[in-house]
């Protein structure tokens, strides 16, 4: 039977072409893989083969043609014996390339503005119960207490980094941890993020529950391919077939004089990426409820510690199995004159401020997001509603920040409530300096919190 | 490379003969089908045919037992329907269906199936050792004496993240073999003009891999080569090094105007060293088939690459609502 040659698309962007050369002749014989014609796409001139044998019938279009349109007959190939006119009729190419239609779209659309919305429905219930015993715990020890006994809970979990094991942990979160599980579960990498974190991917996507630990987060630059390419976007690429149940922590954001390329927070960039789940901790409890939620968690966790609160102690509830959802923010302080909204190290200069603010009669409600990722917008918006102000606090750069997020998200969904534009308050847009003067004039600070409440407070 | 000297073993059946004839051929009839459909718009993007290499992966599958896993680069069509993936699901991901292994989310690059132990389709070069390297370490962790075949080509071979596996695959004694797939091009540069020692498979010496180089065109020589590698790591002996020779007769995606190298080189290698024509030849000359039985052979091949392609069309685009999928577990 006669068969149609039809203009090729030869680039994912092709959509027409010039015919520059053809190689064949009406009457020629041709094999499969034989070069037929030269075209020209809009990236290079190439050539194009049979992909089935027969003589070339009719050529349809002349060389030298410019802007052939893909899938435009260009020649009829027949059987030995055929006539070129048994070939079908020219079919507009469209017909053939068109897909059946899809089902309409049942997806969450872009929230409209709806300032007549009553506030929503902020899940302020306790993290544990009340009367619950308390005891005091660093930071340092809660982390340390969450893998131990997410560990003990299951064998699939495992601990792996630099200096996890012998060393205890380059800031001691890990002690205590190969003493009690051994060297099949906690597991020294050499210096090598790259190539560990593309090996704790492809172990978690085979079954097991790794924790990486970055020494720093600044490190796991290295290896943000494997983070964001191999870990974060397997589930959607496969369909929901296997992803990547880990864990990647350590310290993030700024030390105290290291410098610029050991002070960066990454709270930003991680929240960015679909697929990724984003923890910052700010007090013990939270370090050690949201560690073990996530674990457990069947998604890429990326839990963003500071090595400056390490050290800090809070009351810590003394229950069999603490854990804290993702999504459920914390309100630290209740207050009615503006909405501070923060998270990790920021709400150490928030909770200052909102104490310094109260001396001078402002009455401030602190918001910790504890996660970035999902973020619980509702509880941010309900105070907004309430306060009619907000100030965000946070230590990364400026650009492209939480903050602005925020900014956008309760613009779009809150506008008519508010009574000054939010503010950001943030780290400034430089590389972190060393000298001490400069370091401190780089990082946000409880005064700069307390003169952008008193600027939308108009004070 | 010289031409052909039989290496037909005695011990090869003509059932394994036959197996690997079929095998070798769906791929290559597979690829020439889809190449056909990108050409007519229905498959987009980027599309990188395995046409010329089919011997590694039948050779390699030969030496597999189920439950043995396998990851592997964007180049990776072949690499499914050697492993027993439905060909109409893998051709369905290439034309974005709902039909499709990623229910058309992937794509040719991005493809996986469970149930095969196919862990993708990686578009990112050399991304995919390391995670293979993992997924024997999960082996090693679960002590359930499984393999990993860790697929590359000669490009990836120069990626840094190549050699942090390999020094922690060896000091951990992972099951892994890593496969490089040496077709000589990394897209469009030779070898000789981006990598400064030709021998990839002593590339592991460093760190006390072995290797060894292995005849990418003879199917019966990786299935030998595979059976040496494998034995080497369900022993728990550590990775191994396997370098495969071979050589795409396309362009390195369809879009590749394949200017850096000559038409007779690749003519050559169609010529004297295909390694479907090489099987062929062992089963006539064997008589372990007939001019008919391959004929037959070659029919039931077009019919299932036929149905896989009606499939493809056919199948519908995934709903709208799939957009939202599969982000979170």
């Amino acid at each position: 039977m006669a068969t149609e040659i039809l203009m090729p698309a030869l680039s994912p962007t092709m959509e027409e072409g010039k015919l520059a050369k053809w190689l064949v002749k009406e009457g020629d014989s041709v094999s499969s893989g034989q070069i037929l014609a030269e075209i020209e796409t809009d990236k290079a001139t190439m050539e194009f083969e049979a992909v089935d044998e027969g003589i070339v019938g009719r050529i349809l279009v002349a060389e030298g043609t410019e802007g052939v349109k893909v899938n435009t007959p260009i020649a009829v190939l027949v059987e030995e014996g055929e006539s070129a006119d048994a070939a079908p009729a020219a079919t507009p190419a469209a017909s053939t390339s068109a897909p059946p239609a899809a089902t309409p779209a049942k997806a969450p659309a872009p929230a409209a503005a709806a300032p007549a919305a009553p506030a929503p429905a902020a899940d302020r219930s306790p993290d544990w119960p009340e009367g619950t015993a308390m005891k005091t715990m660093t930071v340092r020890e809660a982390l340390r207490e969450a893998m131990a006994e997410e560990m003990r809970r299951d064998d699939d979990v495992y601990l792996m980094g630099e200096e996890v094991g012998e060393y205890q942990g380059a800031y001691k979160i890990s002690q205590g941890l190969l003493d009690e599980f051994g060297e099949r579960r906690v597991i020294d990498t050499p210096i090598t993020e790259h190539g560990f974190t593309g090996i704790a991917v492809g172990s978690a996507m085979a079954g097991l529950r790794p924790i990486v630990e970055f020494m720093t987060f600044n490190f796991a630059m290295q290896a943000i391919d494997q983070i964001i390419n191999s870990a974060a976007k397997t589930l959607y690429m496969s369909g929901g077939q296997m992803g990547a149940p880990i864990v990647f922590r350590g310290p993030n954001g700024a030390a105290a004089r290291v410098g610029a390329q050991h002070s960066q927070d990454y709270a930003a960039w991680y929240a960015q990426i679909p697929g990724l789940k984003v923890v910052q901790p700010y007090s013990a409890a939270d370090a050690k409820g949201l560690l073990k939620t996530a674990i457990r968690d069947a998604n890429p966790v990326i839990f963003l510690e500071n090595e400056i609160l390490y050290g800090r102690s809070f009351e810590v509830p003394e229950l069999e199995d603490f854990t804290i959802p993702f999504g459920k923010a914390r309100v630290w302080r209740e207050g009615s004159d503006v909405t501070l909204v923060s998270f990790g190290i920021g709400m150490v200069h928030t909770l200052e401020a909102a104490d310094k603010l109260a001396a001078e009669g402002i009455s401030a409600e602190v918001i910790d997001l504890r996660t970035l990722r999902p973020i619980d917008y509702d509880t941010v918006i309900a105070s907004v509603m309430k306060t009619n102000r907000c100030v965000t606090v946070e230590e990364g750069f400026p650009v492209c920040s939480i903050g602005n997020h925020l900014s956008a998200y309760i613009m779009t969904h809150a506008f008519d409530h508010l009574d000054a534009p939010v503010l950001n308050c943030t780290g400034k847009d430089v590389p972190m300096p060393y000298a001490a003067n400069l370091e401190k004039l780089a990082l946000i600070t409880s005064d700069e919190v307390v003169a952008a409440v008193k600027q939308v407070t108009y004070r | 490379m010289a031409g052909r000297k039989s290496t037909a073993k005695s011990n090869t059946s003509k059932d394994d003969l036959l197996a690997y004839y079929r095998e070798m051929l769906l791929i290559r009839r597979f690829e020439e089908k889809a190449g056909q459909l990108y050409g007519m718009g229905l498959i987009g993007g980027f599309c990188h045919l395995y046409i010329g290499q089919e011997a590694v992966v039948v050779g390699l599958e030969a030496a597999a037992e189920e439950g043995d896993k396998r990851i592997t680069s964007y180049r990776d069509h072949g690499h499914m329907l050697a492993c027993g993936m439905d060909p109409k699901g893998v051709m369905a991901e290439l034309t974005g269906r709902e039909g499709g292994y990623s229910k058309g989310k992937g794509g040719s690059m991005h493809m996986f199936s469970k149930e095969k132990h196919f862990y993708g389709g990686h578009g990112i070069v050399g991304a995919q050792v390391p995670l293979g390297a993992g997924l024997a370490f999960a082996d090693k962790y679960k002590d359930n004496k499984r393999v990993t075949f860790a697929y590359f080509g000669d490009g990836a071979a120069n990626q840094g993240q190549v050699y942090e596996t390999f020094n922690m695959a060896a000091l951990w004694k992972l099951p892994v073999i890593f496969v490089i797939e040496n077709n000589q091009y990394a897209m469009g540069t030779a070898q000789r003009r981006s990598t400064s020692t030709p021998d990839l498979h002593t590339r592991g010496e460093a760190f006390g891999i072995s290797g060894e180089v292995v005849d990418g065109m003879d199917v019966l020589a990786v299935k030998a080569a595979g059976e040496r590698a494998v034995a080497q790591c369900r022993a728990g002996q550590g990775p191994y090094i396997l370098e495969v020779m071979t050589y795409r007769y396309r362009g390195h995606s369809m879009s590749d105007p394949a200017k850096y190298r000559t038409r007779e080189e690749v003519q050559k290698m169609r010529e004297e060293r295909d390694a479907i024509e090489h099987v062929r030849e062992l089963l006539l000359q064997g008589k372990h088939a007939s001019d008919d039985d391959l004929k037959t052979i070659d029919r039931e091949i077009k019919a299932v690459v036929n149905a896989a392609a009606e499939f493809a069309k056919e199948s519908p685009e995934p709903a709208e609502a799939e957009l939202w999928t599969d982000i979170y577990a």
